[in-house]
């Protein structure tokens, strides 16, 4: 059959309106780019090798969807009911038939091979001189662990750019995804298991993180940030890291280590004292962080006093209980906690 | 039993197999990914055990192999019950059906001794991953077969009744033997992946 | 007991409660799985818009966390489990017989009983809202999050015994349908003859009695790990939470084929009709269905790319994973082909079936793009993904079940629902669905992870969150018109006569409704569109015998004991193991009843 004007315009205008609906739609897409979480604009190394993959899938996924809305809206308007047309009745036709299995299998084929080749790249060894970092998912906060540079940390993770990371995934009790969108994709932290993920940032600046994989109540609120430094502000920040806890200075703050040594010991470490808890984060150098409990509040004062309050209440099902604390005893904690810089 | 007939009572098919028959057969295939499954969780756990006992330690071949002859009797005893019920010979029919349900409750015998013995020596679900796959998957199987033996038992009930079981007795025989050594099968996989398989 | 054999004129239809609890007349029990199904979507529908509408603003307080993580658990296990799967079953309970001209599915008390113990384990699943709490692990329950330790309430226990309850029920309604479109096919109609939905649908039931052992034998590691001391899945104690994982998937992905293979026997129907040309490429279509079928088996770890399976197993299931595009597009472009050339008669199933495609094809693309490992590291447990599976779930197998509903409708009940509100619904729903999931990638694209109750603001999640939330109030609308429309047309006369649409299966050979005993004359198959073929051929319609027995069988009340026993068993395992004792006697006696009931 050959193709009328009528059939050829009714194509053309169907051809514009999905071009016109995909225009807008990579408009919104494009413009996700800029989000602060956003998985379009990557910066670091395999980040990059991921994105030009991500780039040329999503390309042909978008060929591959205007061509069947185009021909599906063109075909449903060209063949609409007319008086008088009585449609041939074909049954099939192998040549197309054929065809039209030959073009998705090569569809597939140039996308799976580069996916493969990234598949190797990524999942392969981390270079030798990467720095090592143990990141280890709790209910529901993290913590970072530097071996050889005898430092620990919680949910906010110091890393220097243009070198290597090595993080070992582990995980204290159930599944949780270790996930920075912006530095890399996500691996999951199984218990039992040892995961790793090495990519190389290669910006300086402060990059938000979450966990990926769902694992209980406050799941929504174990978030992460991760800060990339120029090397010599990394050793700083390491240096000051390594050191103890400062020693408490003034009446309230001397209250306060009083009552975070022996009330919080079981479940906290603050190096230097007698707390050597395992439980909860390491707090010895609580106040150098910008966040509490996990991504979830600034680190300040007034959002720490509240905290202690009522854990639970702050963030659904917390594993730190409410200890009843009195106001009193808020004011000294919270003025030995925001001293351990 | 059920099947709709057809107009006038005659047992039409497509495929010419009986609809109970071909209900059977297609169980059995469901039944073989269960099997499958329970096993794949045996192996996967083999040797991810922390603490004793481990297979060595507990499993008695000789006595194992005797109790799987028990079953493996059962298979043939249940062949001559079908072809007695096809050939209608009713009292050689009875006698090896019950002769297959004996040895069905020999081999349950067996079981609940050997899950005793190796309690009594400290595994149990608990213990380790090996006891709770061992335990998991011996004790499906037991289900089976006890299933069977209940079902055999009532297929001797039935053929006790005045018209015994009917026209279609053959094959009520069949599919129950079909059941039957399916379930023995499972257990030859069982005993040669498990207790033989070092 | 009362026996149906009787002259023709004299079957009568009684319709009182007594006679649907024992029915076993398939299009009774078809009719039994459409209300409840449809019932269990509007709830797990309202259970969106609570979830939506929590999510519309940042830091959202209508619900709490665990509410929150009950609510996106319960939704998915409902829709898919109560919603999808027995809306399927409805159409294929009461269309199977039909469509391969039977006078029933092989075993009539089988079927009736699948109906109610898929009833009694949807309450039991439902009722985990008034009692102790529901699951709140996510539909797939991920171990160690659902071993006791981190889940002490009873609601994995609930998930576990309830998904082992339908499972049976799923089991028994395959085993049933298999059989019976194997061996209960009308003269002449030979499995190449067989109408696509009833292929799709054999497909379905495979999928299912080789998916459902292994979900049968994760449920009860779960259940012994969390009452009976056992630890396969801690890892403490040398435990792999892996593990159930793998099972899991072998049993889930296949079970989204389970979810979507109807809906694409259902458009495979209803384009040819109202294309006027038969079904483009129908040896195809079928071979692809099969290919899926068999595919789906092998890609389960493209839901485990996270988790750090090692290069290899990455590889090898990218590369089959990918490979279902193939099928998949054939079965795409040989609908389009049956378009093309036709002469399209545009109304409210037509709609939804053409929709069906565009709507798939966005879906599935989505699919194919977090096929590969390293995309899929980004898109993993975000919104990227939610929009998939609601692009494939409510784009394909939801668009694909309306369909079927508006084409089906007058066969059914003699009726035919409204065009006019049937275009409002469509297009309500057609634009509702795409506001609400559309937005769902771009959330995804900018980091949105799911099942978050909460989110903070400025990070530029907050436009399209707010967007999908009124696009889901769109599509309750659009609910809304379709009951209004279904309650105003069952109260119209039925006006429909056995073949409205000129539609080539037998199902349109009878009347509509159709007799309680199906066909007067069981009808002879000549062609793969029978009707059409005696139409254009003039073979008249063989007339019944003035005088005709049909032996149809007695309706029972074991299949609804036996339910209530199986029922009463789940509840004990859960409460008091004196009830599981009273219902193993309930279902040992009925069973015994079963087996000596006469059914002639
Ligand atoms: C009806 C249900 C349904 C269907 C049909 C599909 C179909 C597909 N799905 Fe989807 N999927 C789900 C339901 C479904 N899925 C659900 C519920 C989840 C989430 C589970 C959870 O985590 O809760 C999921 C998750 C999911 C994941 C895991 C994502 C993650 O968690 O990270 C992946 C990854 O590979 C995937 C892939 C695919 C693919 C490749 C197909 C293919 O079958 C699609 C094939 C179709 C097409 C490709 C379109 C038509 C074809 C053409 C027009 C031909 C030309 C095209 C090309 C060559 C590209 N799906
Ligand atoms: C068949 C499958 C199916 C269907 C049809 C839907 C339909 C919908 N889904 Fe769902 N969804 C899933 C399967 C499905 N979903 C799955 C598997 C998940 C993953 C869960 C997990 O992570 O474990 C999910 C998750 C999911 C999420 C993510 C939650 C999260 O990760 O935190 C969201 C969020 O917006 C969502 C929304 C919706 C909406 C708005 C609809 C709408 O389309 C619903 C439209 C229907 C209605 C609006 C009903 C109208 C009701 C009325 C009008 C009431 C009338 C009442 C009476 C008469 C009594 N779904
Ligand atoms: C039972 C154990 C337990 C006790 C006792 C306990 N905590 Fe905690 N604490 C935790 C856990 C677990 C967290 C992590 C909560 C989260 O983010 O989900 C935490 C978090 C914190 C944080 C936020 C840390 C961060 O990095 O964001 C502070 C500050 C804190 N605790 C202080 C205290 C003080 C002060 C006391 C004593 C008065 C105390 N805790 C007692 C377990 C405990
Ligand atoms: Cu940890 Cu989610
Ligand atoms: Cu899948």
């Amino acid at each position: 059959m050959r193709p009328s004007p009528r059939a050829i315009s009714l194509t053309v205008l169907s051809l514009a309106i999905v071009l016109i609906t995909t225009w807008l739609i990579w408009i919104a897409w494009d413009a996700t780019a800029s989000d602060p979480m956003t998985t379009l604009a990557p910066l670091s190394d395999n980040a990059d090798a991921v994105q030009g993959l991500y780039n040329f899938v999503t390309i042909l996924a978008g060929i591959v969807m205007v061509g069947v809305l185009t021909l599906t809206l063109a075909f449903a308007v060209i063949f609409r009911e007319r008086a008088g047309h009585e449609p041939q009745q074909i049954h099939g036709n192998s040549r197309l038939e054929v065809l039209w299995t030959l073009i998705p299998v090569a569809i597939v084929i140039a996308i799976a091979l580069p996916s493969f080749s990234v598949i190797i790249d990524t999942t392969g060894d981390a270079p030798d001189d990467a720095l090592e970092v143990v990141a280890t998912g709790n209910q529901w906060w993290f913590e970072f662990e530097y071996p050889g540079l005898d430092v620990t940390t919680a949910n906010e993770l110091h890393l220097p750019v243009d070198r290597a990371v090595n993080v070992e995934l582990r995980s204290e009790d159930v599944i949780h995804s270790f996930w920075v969108p912006q530095l890399s994709g996500k691996v999951d932290m199984v218990p039992g298991h040892e995961n790793r993920l090495w990519f190389t940032p290669h910006e300086t600046g402060m990059f938000l993180g979450q966990c990926a994989e769902f694992c209980g109540t406050s799941h929504a609120n174990m978030r992460f940030r991760v800060f990339v430094h120029a090397p010599e502000d990394f050793d700083a920040w390491v240096a000051s890291q390594a050191a103890d806890a400062e020693p408490a200075q003034g009446d309230l703050a001397l209250a306060g280590e009083k009552i975070a040594t022996t009330l919080c010991a079981a479940c906290h470490t603050i190096r230097g004292t007698n707390a050597v808890g395992q439980i909860g984060p390491d707090l010895t150098h609580i106040a150098s962080r910008t966040t509490l409990a996990s991504g979830m509040f600034e680190n300040n004062s007034e959002n720490m006093a509240a905290w202690l309050a009522n854990p639970p209440g702050e963030k659904p099902g917390s594993i730190m209980p409410n200890l009843n604390l009195n106001a009193e005893q808020i004011e000294q904690l919270v003025a030995y906690l925001q001293d351990l810089k | 039993m059920e099947a709709t007939e057809a107009a006038h009572g005659e047992h039409h098919t497509s495929l010419g197999v009986d609809n109970r028959m071909l209900l059977m057969w297609i169980f059995l295939a469901s039944e073989c990914l269960f099997f499958g499954s329970l096993i794949s969780t045996y192996l996967i756990y083999k040797g991810e055990s922390l603490v004793r006992p481990l297979p060595d330690d507990v499993f008695d071949i000789p006595l194992t192999s005797l109790s799987t002859f028990v079953l493996l009797v059962s298979s043939f005893t249940m062949v001559l019950a079908v072809y007695a019920a096809h050939h209608n010979f009713p009292k050689m029919m009875k006698l090896s059906l019950l002769s297959t349900i004996l040895l069905g409750l020999v081999f349950l015998g067996f079981q609940v001794y050997e899950f005793r013995l190796f309690g009594s020596e400290g595994l149990n679900l608990s213990t380790n991953q090996f006891g709770a796959s061992f335990f998991v998957l011996t004790g499906f199987h037991g289900v089976h077969v006890g299933v069977g033996v209940l079902y055999l038992g009532s297929m001797l009930i039935g053929s006790m009744r005045r018209n015994g079981l009917g026209p279609s007795g053959g094959l009520y025989m069949e599919i129950a033997g079909l059941y039957w050594h399916f379930v023995d099968i499972v257990w030859i996989v069982i005993f040669t992946v498990i207790y033989l398989i070092p | 007991m009362a026996t149906a054999t009787g002259t023709l004129p004299q079957v009568q239809e009684e319709t009182t409660i007594w006679t649907w609890l024992t029915t076993v007349d398939h299009k009774k029990i078809g009719t039994m799985y459409g209300i409840s199904g449809f019932a269990f979507f509007l709830l797990a529908g309202l259970e969106a818009l609570i979830i939506r509408t929590q999510l519309a603003v940042p830091n959202g307080a209508v619900v709490d966390a665990d509410r929150y993580n009950q609510l996106f658990t319960m939704h998915a296990l409902t829709m898919i489990f109560l919603g999808i799967m027995p809306l399927g079953a409805a159409f294929f309970n009461y269309f199977l017989p039909l469509m391969i001209g039977a006078r029933d599915v092989a075993f009539p008390r089988l079927n009736a009983l699948s109906y109610w113990v898929f009833l009694g384990g949807a309450l039991l699943l439902t009722s985990s809202f008034i009692f102790g709490g529901a699951p709140d692990g996510g539909w797939f329950a991920y171990a160690p999050l659902s071993d006791e330790e981190f889940s002490p309430g009873a609601g994995l226990d609930f998930y576990a015994i309830g998904l082992l309850i339908l499972g049976t029920s799923s089991l028994m309604a395959s085993l049933n349908f298999a059989v019976t479109v194997f061996n209960m096919r009308a003269p002449g109609m030979s499995m190449m003859r067989l109408p696509v939905f009833i292929w799709m649908m054999l497909v379905v039931n495979f999928l299912l009695i080789l998916s459902l052992p292994v979900i049968t034998v994760a449920l009860v590691q779960l259940v012994f790990d969390r009452n009976f001391t056992t630890n396969f899945f801690t890892p403490a104690e040398g435990g792999d939470p892996i593990l159930w994982q793998h099972l899991f998937w072998v049993f889930a992905h296949p079970e989204v084929y389970v979810l979507i293979l109807p809906s694409m026997g259902i458009v495979s129907e209803v384009l040819p009709v109202f294309s006027r040309k038969p079904l483009f490429g129908y040896a195809a279509i079928v071979f692809a269905g099969v290919a899926i079928g068999v595919l789906g088996f092998a890609v389960w770890s493209h839901h485990m790319f996270t988790t750090g399976l090692g290069t290899v197993p990455q590889i090898v299931f990218t590369a089959s994973t990918m490979a279902i595009a193939v099928p998949t597009g054939i079965k795409i472009f040989n609908w389009m082909g049956t378009l093309y050339g036709g002469s399209i008669h545009f109304n409210t199933a037509m709609y939804f079936a053409v929709s069906f495609i565009a709507l798939f094809t966005i879906g599935g693309i989505s699919g194919v793009m977090h096929a590969s490992p390293p995309v899929d590291s980004q898109q993993q447990d975000t919104y990227f993904i939610v929009a998939h599976i609601h692009y494939v779930l409510f784009g394909g197998a939801i668009v694909g079940i309306f369909s079927g509903l508006y084409y089906w409708f007058p066969k059914m009940t003699g009726r035919f629902l409204d065009e006019r509100l049937g275009k409002i619904h469509f297009w309500l729903m057609f634009i509702g669905m795409n506001i609400t999931f559309f937005p769902m990638h771009f959330l995804g694209l900018s980091g949105m992870p799911r099942r978050i109750y909460t989110y903070d603001a400025d990070l530029g999640w907050e436009t399209w969150n707010m967007v999908a939330t009124i696009g889901s109030y769109m599509l309750a609308l659009s609910i809304i018109v379709f009951l209004v429309n279904f309650f105003w047309t069952m109260r119209k006369e039925p006006t429909a006569t056995d073949n409205p649409w000129d539609a080539p299966t037998l199902e349109w050979a009878t009347s509509s409704p159709p007799p309680e005993h199906d066909f007067d004359v069981i009808p002879e198959v000549r062609d793969r569109d029978p009707l059409w073929y005696d139409r254009d051929h003039g073979i008249e319609k063989v007339e019944p015998p003035s005088e005709m027995h049909i032996h149809l069988p007695p309706p029972s009340y074991f299949p609804l004991l036996i339910g209530l026993g199986v029922l009463l068993l789940g509840v004990g395992v859960l409460s008091h193991l004196a009830l599981t004792a009273l219902g193993v006697v309930i279902v040992i006696y009925s069973i015994w009843g079963w087996a000596l009931e006469p059914t002639e």
